[in-house]
């Protein structure tokens, strides 16, 4: 290949810009951004409705129109490319207070969650969260399930939330689903999910120093011998600090 | 259906799909020990110490004369953004036992135990950067590694820790983090975090790279996220003190060298608060958004190494940081997530590395390094695609997954990477996907002792000051094997909050009278000694990804240094 080609194909094409409007004002940003690179792009120094950058933290939810489209979108402002004459806005926080509970004086039922959030049983089922979320979970069902008394089934659709507040900011019973749901998982993963019995026991050995002496001897030996040791346990052999000693 | 990439990368696509078939049952060698040595000497950045724009010597401060990366150097030879004399510390705004700085998973399980250890929870303030709970913590996928296996015990994790570790790790810091493991599930247990269990309460363990037991604890692939938010509901129904978007700028002394609490800039008022307090934690994490050697990350918007700057202007040690983790397989496009992690497993289940030219370069599961450094030699050498941002990049053949396996096999075994992809139109099933190594992790940082006390060179602890997390350095050595960050920040945060809460209990408060930012003066002053002329400011909290600067994340390689590469003070 020849060095005229090489540059030839390095030559990156113009990028296609696109015209977007924050809160009403229009700005001409490169068309591959993302609508949070196209804020920053266009100036906009984010301290509000930015965390993550990856999708997991919810701090960016943002809802916007399209050109010639009516519909409302609600997506994260990370994961979701400009187009041109999109019309966003940030939500830069969800009002949505969160009860305070202590878990310890708690039953995992559907009554008790209801005692703590009676507007679950506002909802008409009509989807709009659902409809909402920019995870593709189904908040409407998870609702629902708790209502039906099975937590399991809440705490399972509800677990990939990111509390980005979407749907609580949709929700014509106002519920703050988030917050419903994160009582519900940690309720099922302190009381319904069986514990670890192997995790408390290896607890019980730790505290009551059956590993003592050997970490003590361990941690003073010289690094030949802990490379030694090492390739002996990860060749699956137990731990033992005798093995292979008189062969040195 | 339309095409996935512009067409300058599909024409490289086309080159891709023409060699898959010959591909497919070619058998690799590992490289030689001797290549693998000068792949990393030549491309690897750890391994450019004596190239100035990869490494510099520390000219100022207690590590003078250690070599850390440049962007590290950089944020420790500046100027304090505080100027002093701007400052009235006789307007003292609050007075507490505690301050935590940080919420990601150290800094909230620091106010937890803080809590269990006595200390009332309107008696511990918390200073953060963005909101509670923001932090590399909640983004982190693969799982935590505890040894409570049955066929693992604390001497078998030690051993994988040192091994991941090179042998350079602080063996009794390490040990402290090994024996500690199981007690930190069983507390999350506790807690009611969900961790994925068979039918009887077992944890389904599976295995990390590096380590020689079963030993992750995950939580689907969201096991961050839901330990996180785990940890910040237990601290928001204890009614946490949070000051959130208002990270520590400063750290203030009482003039003879203790630490006496924080100043703190409220971001959204822009306004300062000092804080007053008898023991303070730092809980930052690290330093991906400093693109250290210019590259993508796997970080949060605030992982801007701040609480590293503040404790090395009161005299804090650092150690490790001449070591960075990179992940050889970042996502490279499109633009939404370059950075982003492409699980290993992509590559243990048959994808191939691939250049321009549709050549398969190198044995697909050669240590994370050497992997990196081979990427980065294809791309240096003109064998890499160029994405319209101006993002460098490597194929990842994924469509083999299925010609190898059958039909269904990736998206089967890989579902999160088949949502990643296909959320922006690339069927990662008929299509390659473009990556690049991604820096992940800082290695060293803060150096801490095994009450987690901030110390000096001379190991002499600085009165009132503790850390834990990302930000020290030390229990992970050179380098940290998958599922250790985790637990090092439920193991160490939690000493961290027990250890300054026993201290709180018997210190005094500092008088007000005595707060100072003397040293910050100080600093300036040994930077001018050094002849250091500099406009940078530090810490500086956030990148500054504004304007043109959106454009030009990020880029690696000498021919072409650093072509999208942050000014991060522009």
């Amino acid at each position: 290949m020849s060095q005229n080609q090489e540059v030839e194909k390095k030559d990156q094409p113009e990028s296609e810009m696109a015209t977007i409007y924050i809160m009403g004002k229009p700005y001409e940003v490169p068309s591959e951004l993302t609508i949070m690179q196209a804020q920053e792009y266009a100036g906009y120094r984010l301290i509000r409705g930015v965390g993550c950058r990856g999708g997991y933290c919810g701090a960016c939810t943002t809802i916007y129109r399209k050109k010639d489209d009516y519909k409302l979108h609600i997506d994260l402002a990370c994961q979701t490319k400009v187009e041109d004459g999109m019309y966003l806005v940030q939500l830069p926080f969800v009002p949505a207070q969160k009860p305070k509970w202590d878990l310890e004086e708690l039953e995992a039922t559907s009554e008790e969650v209801i005692r703590i959030f009676p507007e679950i049983t506002r909802c008409v089922s009509c989807n709009t969260c659902t409809q909402a979320c920019p995870q593709n979970l189904e908040p409407m069902r998870a609702i629902q399930a708790i209502r039906r008394g099975d937590l399991e089934q809440a705490a399972d659709l509800s677990f990939d939330c990111i509390s980005c507040g979407a749907c609580s900011a949709r929700c014509p019973a106002e519920i703050t689903h988030y917050h419903v749901f994160q009582l519900v998982r940690r309720l099922y993963g302190k009381y319904i999910q069986p514990k670890a019995e192997h995790v408390a026991q290896r607890v019980g050995e730790i505290e009551e120093g059956k590993f003592d002496d050997q970490m003590d001897e361990l941690i003073e030996l010289p690094e030949d011998r802990i490379r030694e040791l090492f390739l002996d346990v990860r060749a699956g052999n137990e731990f033992s600090l005798d093995q292979n000693s008189g062969e040195e | 259906m339309t095409d996935p990439y512009p067409e300058h990368m599909m024409e490289s696509v086309r080159r891709v799909n023409a060699t898959r078939d010959e591909r497919k049952d070619m058998e690799f060698d590992r490289i030689p020990e001797e290549e693998s040595d000068e792949l990393l000497r030549q491309w690897h950045p750890d391994y450019r110490k004596s190239d100035a724009a990869f490494f510099r010597e520390l000219a100022v401060g207690p590590a003078k004369g250690k070599i850390v990366p440049t962007e590290v150097a950089n944020v420790l030879e500046a100027h304090p953004r505080v100027n002093p004399s701007d400052v009235d510390l006789s307007e003292v705004e609050y007075s507490t036992e505690l301050l935590v700085i940080g919420t990601g998973g150290a800094g909230l399980s620091a106010i937890l135990w803080a809590n269990n250890e006595g200390i009332a929870m309107e008696d511990i303030l918390v200073s953060t950067a963005l909101r509670l709970g923001d932090s590399n913590s909640k983004m982190s996928q693969g799982g935590i590694q505890a040894c409570d296996g049955k066929d693992d015990s604390p001497m078998i994790h030690w051993l994988d820790v040192l091994s991941g570790g090179h042998w350079t790790n602080d063996r009794p810091l390490a040990r402290d983090l090994v024996e500690k493991g199981p007690l930190a599930i069983k507390w999350l247990e506790s807690l009611g975090a969900t961790f994925d269990k068979e039918q009887d309460g077992d944890m389904q363990l599976l295995m990390a790279g590096g380590a020689s037991r079963k030993r992750i604890h995950s939580c689907k692939d969201y096991t961050g996220l839901e330990l996180t938010r785990v940890l910040m509901d237990e601290a928001l129904s204890r009614d946490v003190n949070t000051l959130e978007f208002c990270p520590t700028v400063s750290l203030l002394t009482d003039g003879s060298g203790a630490v006496a609490g924080g100043l703190l800039w409220n971001m959204e008022t822009e306004e300062y608060h000092v804080v007053r307090s008898k023991a303070t934690v730092i809980a930052t994490g690290g330093f991906g958004r400093l693109h250290v050697a210019g590259f993508p990350t796997t970080n949060h918007y605030a992982a801007t190494c701040d609480g590293l700057v503040s404790a090395y202007r009161v005299g804090a040690d650092i150690i490790h940081m001449q070591s960075t983790q990179y992940h050889p397989t970042g996502a490279a496009y499109p633009e939404q997530i370059v950075g982003l992690l492409v699980t290993e497993k992509c590559r243990s289940m048959g994808a191939q590395l691939v250049n321009d030219d549709g050549e398969a370069f190198i044995y697909p599961l050669e240590p994370r390094d050497v992997e990196s450094a081979a990427e980065l030699k294809e791309i240096g050498e003109g064998r890499g695609i160029t994405t319209p941002t101006g993002q460098d990049g490597i194929w990842l053949d994924t469509p083999m997954i299925d010609k190898k396996r059958g039909e269904g096999a990736l998206e089967d075994g890989l579902a999160a990477i088949y949502r990643l992809f296909t959320r922006f139109g690339i069927d990662p099933t008929e299509y390659p996907v473009l990556v690049h190594p991604t820096l992940h992790y800082q290695n060293g940082g803060i150096a801490i002792n095994r009450d987690t006390q901030v110390v000096k060179p001379d190991g002499s602890p600085i009165e009132n000051l503790f850390a834990s997390g990302e930000t020290t350095g030390g229990v992970h050595g050179d380098n940290r094997l998958m599922g250790n960050s985790w637990l090092e920040i439920v193991v160490f945060g939690r000493k961290s909050g027990i250890s300054a809460a026993k201290h709180a209990k018997k210190a005094k408060m500092p008088k007000k009278s005595d707060l100072s930012l003397a040293h910050l003066d100080k600093y300036s002053k040994e930077l001018e000694e050094a002849g250091i002329e500099t406009e940078r400011r530090t810490p500086i909290i956030l990148p500054n990804y504004l304007g043109e600067n959106t454009m030009k994340a990020t880029g690696y390689g000498k021919e072409k240094p650093f072509k999208r590469r942050l000014d991060l003070f522009a």
